[in-house]
């Protein structure tokens, strides 16, 4: 019997690929965010609420993941940005190489911040690096505020928890200093905010943050390596 | 459910390897998967049976060994293992520490057996 060490992540293929975009994303000064949740959570209202608010001739894009559908692509086009939709055919998350081939026909150098919507799903695409500069979780007040302890691999991989639809908290039994007590169980430093994508409450949080994050990006790019 | 696209990649990082040793055939894969990793090791079992059958890796052994979260404290620099998300060092008690360990997903090894030679 011949054992050879093989020491190498499953992954590597795609972490290769993730670096390479991380490194044009570098080069470009392209802030890229990650938004992952469960199906229904609202990441595309959060995209929709974010790219109303945004200055027009601000150079933001969108590349949406689901399995079918370019319904989400519809929604957010409206708005005047650049979107493509990713449509997996069946694959539960997206992967570095469906980033690479969807961003082919876009100038990295015209965009400054890239939204991916991850497909809805709290598990899988908790292990494919994407190349972003981070990940953002989001959790609804509809759900359990336990999933941070049943999903720990994506809550301690996201900088940032948006709780989402906090107009619904009178209506359900949601406890919102619970959730957050048990995200910081599982990320001591994890990042909060709290929004309602329909009445709009908190959303100055979210868009301070990504102001916030986009002034550190910049600065970390302009700091020798 | 993407232990089925995880259990292809082992396969094809296991055939590429096999490759390299002419004359033997692979009998056990070892892996190491950390609990932060959201790869459920049965499901990976599963997938990982269903696409080898029929197929010349079929019979292949797959080993996994899991990694729990480890933590070293950024006060003493102990090392101590996280049970039930309690972050506390074990030696001085602060919470101020550092994952360095249980998010893997990697290959460890690959054993060959010599093919045996055909009787006569």
């Amino acid at each position: 019997m011949n054992r050879v060490a093989l020491e190498k992540k499953v992954l590597g293929e795609n972490d290769r690929q993730a670096a390479e975009l991380r490194e044009r994303f570098r080069e470009h000064g392209v802030l890229c965010l990650n938004l992952i949740s469960a199906p229904g959570s609202g990441k595309t209202s959060l995209l929709e609420r974010t790219l109303r608010a945004w200055p027009r001739g601000e150079r933001v894009a969108v590349l949406t993941g689901d399995i079918q559908t370019e319904n989400d692509a519809t929604r957010l086009k409206r708005f005047g940005f650049p979107v493509k939709q990713i449509t997996t055919g069946g694959t539960c998350h997206l992967d570095a190489r469906m980033i690479d081939r969807h961003l082919a026909d876009w100038r990295l150098e015209e965009i400054d911040l890239l939204f991916i919507e991850n497909v809805g799903n709290l598990v899988c695409p908790s292990s494919y690096d994407l190349g972003e500069a981070g990940k953002i979780v989001l959790l609804s007040v509809t759900e359990g505020e336990d999933k941070p302890l049943k999903y720990p691999s994506i809550f301690f991989k996201s900088e940032l928890l948006v709780i989402t639809k906090i107009d619904l908290l009178p209506y359900v039994p949601f406890d919102i200093s619970k959730a957050e007590e048990n995200a910081r169980k599982v990320h001591p430093d994890m990042e909060m905010v709290r929004v309602s994508n329909t009445a709009g409450n908190g959303l100055e949080d979210w868009l301070g943050w990504l102001e916030q994050r986009r002034r550190t990006e910049a600065a970390r790019a302009k700091s020798p390596a | 459910m993407h232990e089925l696209g995880i259990a292809q990649s082992v396969l094809e990082a296991v055939s590429a390897e096999a490759a390299r040793h002419p004359g033997s055939r692979p009998v056990k894969v070892a892996m190491r998967i950390g609990e932060l990793a959201a790869v459920d090791p049965e499901a990976l079992r599963f997938a990982f049976e269903a696409l080898t059958l029929d197929t010349e890796l079929e019979g292949l052994e797959l080993e996994i060994e899991t990694c729990p979260r480890r933590h070293r404290c950024l006060d003493c620099s102990t090392e101590f293992l996280v049970k039930d998300f309690d972050f506390a060092c074990t030696r001085c008690a602060s919470t101020r520490s550092q994952c360095i360990s249980g998010d893997q997903l990697e290959l460890a090894f690959l054993e060959l057996a010599e093919h045996e030679p055909s009787s006569t």
